[in-house]
């Protein structure tokens, strides 16, 4: 598995170093290491989110009410900065993440105690975290004159060449790695999504571990949400909306299994890379930024094609066998 | 009693009578959820209980009602189709670019259904054909198909649909009965034929509760799976059709969202996520109370968006509380 793994991790630097040389051709100056630190920053949230649907992903769910989580957080946080500007910074940032992750705990909550398939839960929170931030702001934009300086300074902020944006997600990156393969839970998680009625026998409880899953990604929604309005420096009802695509195609296009129990961080990373790529260079190419939704659609198409591919020859024969007894 | 209801697939010995069964079905129960909406509407708002009114809040669902029958098959063969929303989309903007090519309403029906049909095509090709995960797959041809509307139409608009065209979406075919409610009538009964009284309807129910064990017994699972996709893109071709002439325009940003209602419709009627089971009269009823309860929301002047939070508890709590009500049942008899 670890070989099939590398390889689809291989597979797609090469397809980003591909990218990149197209795009050279065009336009020479896209490589020039000061724009790709730019093309990193602008895919830093998208990265961070990719991490969250990961672990939920790999447990055999799917939280499509990602991005409304960090709208709503967003939300949140434009209002306690507009109302208070006083409160500091990181206090702001550790109660919108609190919020992500009680937000996801409520998703976890219904797939854990109740069963109800992850699908229907989230497509249903998704609406509902959305009407509520319209019930919270009654529809009002929070613009940036009603943000603090500090508000809207801190992700743009330069720390050792790097925007600080783009620091949280490195940290993001090394946290989620860590997590992934250096603790029980993340190996949970592989084991859940991998065989649920194994992980059982080996003393797994699957839904608290899927329930964690939905907790990390709501952490990581509302970390993205404070992220996302001080960036744009706007609050309001529809930010992000649709997002939560672009997060699963990152995920597929990384190679992680919508089947669970398949994926890796890098693997997550680089399928966000991808697409900031592609989303960069539309414009830079000529290309009509109308056309990107098609393109990911299409990207997320070939993406599952090639991982149904993969995950076919590592399982045919033990199933070949199950089924003749 | 009680171990009967430790697992959901044991077979009893004894059926239930036909009118016990009737009577504690989830269709009886919608139907008494719906008399009661009804009811509450009716003492609500004094504009309710008025005939053309009612005909005006049948628009509410009829088109999302059409998606939902071929839906409901398709869920109950356990797999989902996401990107209904998104072929309406690009039904509509290739309708919309025959009009700017000066083509009539014939040519332009013709065309709102071929490109509803080749949408489900692909879909049903890369499902059944490449055997990938029909969940992932409609996500992507979810952002394909509107991707193809916003290249087509960017931020510009069709309009100038000719007269004629506008018969589908605005005409009444007696009295105060549109041509969309009695479309809608019409595959309502269509397609309870089709699901509860014909092998294939059969077959549907077979793949759903077991897929391995449908094609041992000589189903064609790969052919029939085909088939619902490609009616499913054929009935959001045909609600393409009602909708853009009932709006006279197009924008690539028409029915963003409908596949979540669609979905919620199809659960709400008691068909399963999980596959295997539901009825299309359960889908009917659920049709209608979704309808009656946006129409009453909004004959009260709430927002649109706040009925979207109703839709989405409601969608979570319709699946919960059976749950729920069978745990509570199986404690007190223990």
């Amino acid at each position: 598995m670890a070989k099939i793994l590398k390889h689809r991790e291989i597979l797609l630097v090469i397809a980003i170093a591909v990218l990149l040389m197209a795009i050279t051709l065009r336009f020479p100056g896209f490589v020039a290491p000061a724009n790709l630190a730019r093309v990193y920053n602008d895919t830093s949230i998208l990265i961070i989110l990719a991490l969250g649907q990961m672990a939920v992903i790999l447990t055999r769910c799917i939280d499509l009410s990602m991005a409304a989580n960090l709208a709503l957080c967003g939300m949140v946080a434009a209002m306690i900065n507009a109302a208070f500007p006083g409160v500091p910074i990181p206090l702001v940032i550790l109660a919108v993440v609190a919020l992500g992750a009680v937000l996801g705990s409520i998703n976890g909550l219904l797939v854990w105690k109740l069963d109800i398939p992850p699908i229907v839960v989230t497509l249903g929170t998704l609406t509902i975290y959305r009407g509520t931030i319209f019930l919270l702001s009654n529809g009002a934009w929070i613009n940036a004159h009603q943000m603090s300086d500090a508000f809207k300074a801190l992700p743009r902020a330069p720390l050792a060449g790097l925007p600080v944006l783009s620091w949280l997600s490195v940290l993001a990156i090394a946290a989620v790695y860590l997590l992934m393969t250096r603790t029980p839970v993340g190996r949970a998680f592989f084991a859940v999504g991998g065989n649920p009625h194994a992980a059982v026998y080996t003393g797994i409880d699957v839904g608290r571990t899927r329930f964690l899953a939905y907790c990390l990604s709501g952490a990581l929604a509302g970390l993205s949400g404070y992220l996302w309005v001080s960036r744009y420096a706007v609050a309001y009802v529809d930010i992000a909306a649709g997002f939560e695509l672009d997060i699963i195609a990152a995920c597929v296009i990384g190679g992680i299994s919508i089947a669970g129990g398949i994926g890796s961080v890098p693997g997550a990373v680089l399928g966000s890379l991808f697409l900031g790529v592609i989303k960069n260079a539309l414009p830079v190419v000529n290309i009509s930024p109308f056309a990107q939704l098609a393109i990911s659609g299409t990207v997320i198409i070939i993406a599952v094609a090639v991982n149904a591919r993969a995950e076919k020859r590592k399982g045919r024969v033990i199933l070949k066998k199950a089924e003749a007894v | 009693m009680a171990e009967l209801n430790l697992s959901p697939r044991v077979i009893p010995d004894r059926l239930q009578s036909r009118g016990n069964r009737l009577l504690k079905s989830w269709e009886s129960l919608l139907l008494v959820v719906a008399v009661l909406i009804f009811t509450i509407n009716s003492f609500a708002s004094p504009y309710f209980l008025d005939p053309w009114n009612l005909s005006d809040a049948t628009f509410n669902f009829t088109e999302k009602a059409m998606i939902a029958f071929a839906m409901a098959l398709v869920i109950i063969a356990g797999e989902i189709d996401l990107s209904v929303a998104s072929i309406i989309a690009l039904s509509s903007t290739v309708m919309g670019l025959a009009v700017s090519f000066g083509f009539d309403t014939p040519v332009l029906v013709a065309v709102g259904l071929g490109t509803g049909l080749v949408c489900g095509m692909i879909n049903g090709l890369l499902i059944t054909g490449l055997g990938l995960p029909s969940i992932v797959v409609t996500i992507g041809t979810m952002s394909l198909f509107r991707g193809l509307s916003f290249i087509i139409l960017g931020d510009k608009a069709f309009t100038g649909y000719p007269a004629s065209f506008a018969y589908f979406g605005q005409g009444y075919v007696w009295w105060v009965f549109s041509f969309e409610f009695v479309l809608f009538a019409v595959f309502a009964a269509i397609y309870s034929v089709v699901l509860h009284k014909t092998n294939f309807g059969r077959a549907v129910y077979a793949i759903g509760n077991n897929q391995t064990a449908a094609l041992f017994s000589g189903v064609r699972v790969g052919r029939v799976k085909f088939i619902l996709f490609l009616l499913t893109g054929l009935m959001a071709g045909i609600a393409s059709i009602c909708l853009t002439s009932r709006l006279g325009s197009t924008r690539p940003s028409i029915a963003l969202g409908v596949e979540l209602e669609v979905v919620t419709m199809v659960v709400l009627g008691g068909v399963s996520i999980l596959g295997g089971s539901g009825t299309i009269p359960g889908v009917v009823l659920a049709a209608f109370i979704m309808g009656m309860v946006t129409f009453g929301f909004g004959l009260l002047n709430v927002p649109g968006i706040v009925m979207s939070i109703f839709i989405g508890v409601l969608l979570i709590s319709v699946i919960a509380l059976p749950i729920l009500w069978a745990r509570a049942r199986r404690r007190a008899a223990h």
